[in-house]
């Protein structure tokens, strides 16, 4: 197996070259649907032969995570070097490999406050796709507000008693492990005794119950602990909790900037939803004549393309931001306008398509359930409203009275 | 491609421009200008000629400074902010522009500060190059224009203008106009002032038998559109570049009065209702700054494929800077209606900019070309 990073990989005909190598043909060949994501973990069956083994290939390059240090199972590409290969699959037509909020999400996390050993511990499975992770954050009852965590933590020595639960918990009943946040003080201020806690969701006390959406889908779950213990480490220097005991909220903040701006980048269709790697533009001009010739509907494509192309500029200015050393609060705004727009998308796409979108097994197939999934968008990772409050309490620090 | 951020060049260049804005050319600037009945400032353009802003787009053997046009959007968009009046996108963008292909040593004087530039295109209220009607009859080894053109920016004062006019073809068509780069004072020719909101220079220009030699033409006889078309281009990317500075300055001042005026014994920019709307046309904002910065480095370093960055910038400055300014007026309240207060003098400098150069349609319509639909 050449790996990428090689200095003959690094080349755009290189890297193109290891993906028509190592992802197999058929699986470059064929539209992409929800089943061809693969999602990985314990429990997961392949859709095809040639997703095992694009996956195992991927992996073994470190390319499911190709950021990330090899150390971790990850290829150390630069972001330049990664743009390429991004570049390179999208025109091969190559589907991701692996999708996960191991790598989205903990993963990130971890690498910025994770211990030298948990990194090396959890890591290397995220980037397999050994393990399937979920995200328990939200409550009941607690919506945007995430700091009123419920759920506690009791120390009992060499282990914690966790009680309460979690709700939109994308994935739980699939997931292998959960990265949750728990109250371990509860005397103290509101945001100072959560913690970031890692636990086994084949822990004796752990049950999930699937939620039942608009789309007839059920990604999201409810999520029950009771009486769950959990050891408090699971090796040396692998302890439960990501960060220090009780400033589990900087690890959440962190990771919540990191959620909203993938969020606001169009989100998770790595294998790119209806409009695939397809333009608005190309996408209209394959139905009939007419959608385009009526003025509303032209009028709200132009529209569209125009926020869409600005918003993508957006995305990269706010990159390059980052990257030199922080967007901060202002990620709400990549959320807030980011999700706004994908409504926005859907809605069109729905109108474009008439009667054939509203069908669950119409001509484009999986339009209704991703346009259903876009009502979502402004509600997970906090509500746009929320968004709008962070803008401008944070950011124009407009008064609180 | 280079990064949308700043340089550090660049900072330092938005720096002195927004310093030197500030002290030189405040709103209140624009009110004097306006009451004494004078469209600009001369002496404001003289300074921004020895800052090298004139040369901006200049090369360096002509006595520019060469900056590019990232630079220029940088000026212009710092220009936007106070609403400074000057022939900067007319002269050092777009005569800069187009000159540049045909060389010479006017790019010496434009660089100097020595001559203005306005440019006579459009014949209507809407921009529309193409629809030229405007004749250039040969006439011996030279040409004889005739016709008229309207809403021409700076053109009661410019020293001389860039004329597109027809030496063949019909009007709609691109082929078949040629563009004369003349003297303003050329015998024939004729300005009338318009009274325009934003009580800036524009006239409509008579053209009756105005003489035009071969020596006067910029670019190929019958091809002015194509040695126009970057310059068109590169005048609609510094004029994105002005209005959403005009945005950024006219939020300003609305989260400055937000920030400080009481009504219901409460500050009232601690009312959810307001704070949403001002987060909302901050993140506009942003997202428009984006394109704008985009636009500047296409043309910069790929400017054959510059058109849809600029038309995407474009509409989205158009839109943004018309939501900044009602929003600025509505939060205001009655005094954002008063001709004391400064917001209207964004609103009204907005609603120019969003027809100069190609309205929100007519750069929308050249996305969906560029985009397939």
């Amino acid at each position: 197996m050449s790996q990428l990073s090689d200095d003959s990989g690094q080349s755009a005909a290189g890297i193109a070259e290891w993906i028509t190598q190592n992802c197999p043909e058929k699986l470059r060949s064929q539209p992409a649907r929800n089943r061809d994501i693969c999602w990985g973990g314990k429990r997961w069956t392949f859709s095809s032969e040639e997703q095992r083994i694009w996956l195992e290939n991927a992996a073994a390059a470190g390319l499911t995570a190709p950021r990330w240090p090899q150390a971790y199972g990850g290829a150390g590409l630069t972001r330049e070097q990664e743009k390429g290969f991004r570049e390179a699959m999208s025109r091969l037509n190559a589907p991701s490999p692996l999708e996960s909020f191991g790598l989205w999400m903990l993963g990130p996390a971890l690498l910025e406050f994770g211990t030298e050993e948990q990194k090396r511990h959890f890591l290397p499975q995220i980037t397999r796709g050994e393990i399937r992770w979920c995200q328990g954050y939200s409550e009941p009852g607690a919506g945007s507000d995430l700091a009123s965590v419920q759920t506690r933590a009791e120390d009992m020595g060499d282990h914690w008693l966790v009680n309460g639960s979690k709700i939109w918990t994308s994935y739980a009943n699939h997931a292998d492990w959960i990265f949750a946040l728990v109250r371990t003080d509860r005397d103290a201020a509101k945001h100072l005794g959560i913690s970031f806690m890692l636990i086994d969701m084949e822990s004796e006390g752990v049950t999930t119950k699937p939620i039942t959406l608009i789309s007839g889908t059920s990604v999201f779950c409810e999520t029950f602990f009771d009486n769950v213990k959990v050891p408090k480490s699971y090796g040396e220097n692998i302890p439960a909790q990501v960060g220090q005991i009780n400033r589990g909220w900087d690890v959440a903040k962190h990771l919540l900037t990191h959620e909203r701006e993938m969020i606001g980048g169009g989100g998770s269709g790595a294998a790119g939803g209806i409009l695939g790697g397809r333009s608005l533009g190309e996408f209209m001009g394959n139905l009939a004549p007419e959608v385009l010739d009526e003025p509303v509907i032209r009028a709200q494509a132009m529209e569209l393309e125009i926020d869409s192309l600005a918003m993508g500029m957006t995305l990269e200015r706010y990159k390059d931001m980052a990257k030199q050393g922080g967007v901060g609060n202002a990620s709400a705004m990549l959320k807030y306008m980011g999700t706004e727009l994908n409504k926005r998308r859907y809605e069109l796409l729905m109108s474009a398509t008439g009667s054939e979108g509203t069908d669950w097994d119409g001509a484009h197939g999986v339009l209704a359930p991703e346009w259903l999934r876009t009502k979502a968008n402004s509600i997970e990772g906090g509500t746009s409203e929320v968004m709008l409050d962070i803008l401008s309490k944070r950011v124009l620090e407009l008064p609180s009275k | 491609m280079s990064s949308l951020l700043l340089t550090e060049d660049e900072t330092m260049l938005r720096d002195a421009a927004r310093g030197f804005l500030d002290e030189a050319s405040p709103v209140s600037a624009l009110r004097a200008n306006r009451d004494a009945g004078r469209p600009h400032d001369p002496g404001l353009w003289r300074e921004m000629a020895q800052m090298g802003w004139t040369g901006v787009l200049v090369p360096e053997a002509q006595g520019g400074s060469d900056m590019g046009h990232r630079a220029a959007g940088i000026l212009s968009g710092e220009m936007g902010q106070t609403l400074a009046a000057a022939p900067f996108i007319s002269t050092a963008v777009i005569a800069a522009t187009a000159l540049r292909q045909a060389a010479g040593d006017r790019l010496a004087d434009i660089a100097g500060g020595a001559v203005t530039y306005a440019l006579a295109v459009d014949e209507g209220p809407k921009h529309a190059p193409a629809r030229s009607t405007m004749k250039a009859e040969r006439a011996g080894n030279g040409f004889r224009l005739s016709g008229r053109k309207c809403f021409v920016a700076d053109g009661g004062s410019a020293d001389r203008l860039l004329v597109l006019a027809r030496t063949a073809g019909t009007p709609g068509e691109d082929a078949g106009l040629t563009l004369f780069d003349i003297d303003a004072a050329r015998a024939g020719l004729e300005r009338h002032r318009r009274d325009t909101v934003d009580s800036r220079d524009h006239a409509d220009i008579d053209f009756d038998g105005v003489q035009a030699t071969g020596e006067d033409v910029v670019g190929e006889v019958d091809g002015g559109l194509s040695a126009l078309a970057r310059a068109l281009d590169a005048g609609r990317a510094a004029l994105s570049a002005e209005l959403a500075g005009l945005s950024a300055g006219a939020f300003a001042m609305t989260t400055g009065y937000l920030k400080e005026r009481k009504q219901f014994g409460r500050t009232i920019g601690s009312f959810q209702a307001l704070q949403h709307r001002a987060a909302h046309l901050w993140s506009e904002i942003e997202v428009t700054a984006s394109a704008i910065a985009n636009a500047g480095r296409v043309l910069d370093e790929a400017p054959d494929a510059a058109e849809l960055a600029v038309s995407v910038a474009k509409a989205r400055a158009t839109a943004t800077a018309k939501l900044a300014v009602s929003e600025g007026v509505q939060m205001h309240g009655g005094i954002g209606m008063t001709d004391e207060f400064d917001m209207g003098f964004f609103m009204k400098r907005a609603r120019v900019g969003a027809e100069w150069l190609g309205d929100y349609g007519f750069h929308a319509a050249r996305v969906a070309a560029a985009r397939g639909f």
